[in-house]
């Protein structure tokens, strides 16, 4: 009995988390889960799978997922919710997320973390901060800027970035006109050299000098320049973008998840995650926790001041029809 | 007294033990291979009940015809390339005297020890514009300005060439090695300089080995997927590509298997009308 009250992972409550794997879940092991596990005293078991999308289908289908929580893109657990893969939660249950801002949560998930899809750029090429590229209208204009340019081979905030490139706000994206961000990604179309497809071939392909200016992830970069590597990036008119909690429908450990989704937003545990990786917090608050140093604060992209200029994508419109049909359309306007 | 032959009792009783031997192996191919396949092939044509719905799209949408047409374009090219590359290997490997053979197919074959993921980076360090390549054509004056080999089709080839060569240069090796070589030394005793005989006895007794090698390298590059997706720029879309898309864009299998189904098949039709012209089976000596 002694030795029950003492090990709190002899409590029957289990759970099975599953995210993206590599140094970002090592980050989260050492940030959240953990520090989770004890206070809650459970046990958290965790998987990870690069793509969890058709997997997360394919257990619901079955009837009998294992998984519980799961840790993805933020469009896919809206996506979802449409389709009845994911369970619809109670915010009263999940004090921590209720206090975050509304365009942060939606009926079926909570926002974890923030990363953002910025304009990096060689410092080789670009060496004085006062004529480097700024804006998404700079990287377009290859005459005042020439060099080689790189684009992520998916829409998400490439067609948002094409956007801003033709002079549309951050904060006046949405709905977007799709068919205006074509048009203007045709326009740089002959100047891409490369369509990147992961987020390691972004990196490469700048700290190579293969390409002069690539729009990529801020933690590639910043990766990128602790390495020593002649790069930076702007956060001005990055689109900020999130990855999502959201449980599976008919979790089988559902109660415990929900515990699980509560604490792992709380602002400490949340302040505790940019120490460990260049993601930012998901729950502003944690900025109010004096966890992260001020210049640390200052490199990360849900920083107020940072998010301040950038775009913080929908991810409402990216899942509604309008946003399939754009994806939809994207593999034909690279393969002509 | 039985009527019954008995080398005809040992005859069927070898042909039953045979087949209870195979029959793990074909309870694996079944398990493994047919039932997931034909369930597969049973989604592109379900959604929610029956459907046409996948096959439909494949038809009326550009994209797909574009990547087809596109994937078989390399299909064709890496095979001939890998069959002008590899013969002059494999018959300088079936020729050549101990250790000198072994050292030729291992050359081959070491590459096989290296992922196709490793073996993508490596050529984009070789090929990309501050690569080795470029470096060097620019050293030697040869270009100015440096060549885009990689990050578009040409790249895509290259580096499917090499992955693929072993398959091209093993089974023409096996054919060749197998050739007598008292037919040649006949051939030039009747007059046949080098080339004819070449021609005339080498070239048509290896064909099976082509044959072999052809259909493999042929095969193997239709569901290429790695290396179009790293070295092709994301302007090379295979259609293996558009297969792991429409697994994230639509909700349904069948909308990915539909283009398997169409895939295999193009091959199957491609094979039958190959088998008219040549008598394929001949070739490879099964008849």
């Amino acid at each position: 009995m002694a030795l029950m009250s003492t090990v709190p992972a002899f409590a029957a409550e289990q759970m099975l988390f599953v995210s993206q794997g590599g140094a970002y879940q090592k980050a989260q092991t050492i940030a959240i889960l953990d520090p989770a596990a004890k206070k809650l005293g459970i046990t958290i078991n965790q998987d990870s799978v690069p793509d969890a999308w058709p997997i997360m289908r394919s257990q619901v289908a079955t009837g009998k997922p294992t998984w519980d929580v799961v840790d993805v893109a933020t469009n896919f657990c809206l996506r979802g919710g449409e389709q009845g893969i994911v369970e619809k939660l109670d915010f009263s249950k999940i004090p921590n997320a209720a206090a975050m801002p509304a365009e942060y949560r939606s009926d079926y998930s909570v926002a974890y973390e923030f990363y953002s899809s910025v304009m990096g750029y060689s410092l080789k090429k670009f060496p004085d901060a006062a004529t480097a590229p700024k804006t998404w209208a700079d990287f377009w204009d290859v005459k005042k800027f020439p060099g080689r340019r790189s684009l992520r081979n998916h829409p998400l905030a490439t067609l948002e970035a094409a956007l801003m490139a033709d002079g549309v706000a951050p904060d006046q994206l949405y709905p977007l006109d799709v068919d205006r961000a074509f048009k203007k990604l045709e326009e740089i179309k002959p100047n891409i050299t490369v369509w990147w497809t992961s987020g390691a071939q972004s990196a490469q392909l700048l700290n190579d000098g293969e390409v002069d200016m690539v729009m990529a992830w801020n933690g590639r970069i910043s990766a990128l320049v602790k390495e020593g590597a002649k790069v930076t990036y702007t956060y001005n008119q990055g689109i900020l973008q999130s990855t999502s909690l959201c449980v599976l429908k008919g979790a089988p450990n559902l109660p415990t998840a929900i515990k699980f989704l509560n604490e792992a937003v709380d602002p400490v545990h949340q302040a505790n995650l940019p120490m460990q990786i260049d993601y930012g917090p998901a729950n502003p608050k944690a900025y109010d926790t004096g966890v992260i140093p001020a210049a640390r604060v200052a490199e990360l992209p849900s920083a107020p001041a940072n998010a301040k200029a950038q775009a913080l994508m929908s991810y409402a419109w990216w899942t509604s029809a309008d946003g399939e049909a754009a994806e939809k359309r994207w593999l034909a306007f690279t393969q002509k | 007294m039985s009527a019954i032959d008995p080398s005809l009792r040992y005859r069927r009783r070898e042909q039953g033990l045979m087949l209870l031997l195979a029959s793990p192996a074909v309870i694996v191919i079944v398990a493994l291979v047919v039932l997931p396949v034909g369930w597969l092939m049973g989604q592109s044509f379900y959604d929610g009940g029956f459907t046409l719905e996948h096959y439909k799209r494949i038809f009326s949408e550009d994209i797909y015809w574009r990547s087809f047409l596109l994937t078989f374009r390399i299909a064709f090219t890496v095979t001939v390339l890998t069959l002008i590359l590899g013969y002059p290997v494999a018959y300088a490997a079936a020729h050549a005297r101990r250790p000198w053979d072994m050292l030729i197919l291992s050359f081959v074959i070491l590459p096989f020890w290296t992922s196709v993921l490793v073996r993508a980076y490596a050529w984009l360090v070789l090929l990309q514009r501050t690569g080795v390549a470029n470096q060097v054509l620019e050293r030697f004056g040869l270009i100015s300005d440096p060549l885009a080999l990689v990050h578009n089709e040409l790249g895509t080839v290259i580096a499917t060439v090499h992955i693929l060569l072993p398959f091209m240069v093993l089974p023409l090796y096996s054919t060749m090695q197998k050739i007598p070589r008292d037919l040649m030394l006949a051939g030039a005793s009747l007059g046949g300089g080098p080339l004819h005989t070449f021609l005339r006895v080498f070239l048509p007794l290896s064909l099976p080995g082509v044959v072999a090698g052809l259909t493999l390298v042929f095969v193997l590059t239709l569901g290429f997927y790695i290396t179009p997706e790293l070295l092709g720029g994301g302007r090379t879309i295979m259609i293996s590509m558009v297969v792991s898309r429409n697994v994230e864009l639509y909700n349904q299998w069948g909308a990915a298997s539909a283009i398997g189904v169409v895939l295999l098949v193009c091959v199957l039709a491609i094979f039958m009308l190959v088998g008219r012209v040549i008598p394929l089976d001949k070739m490879l000596g099964q008849k």
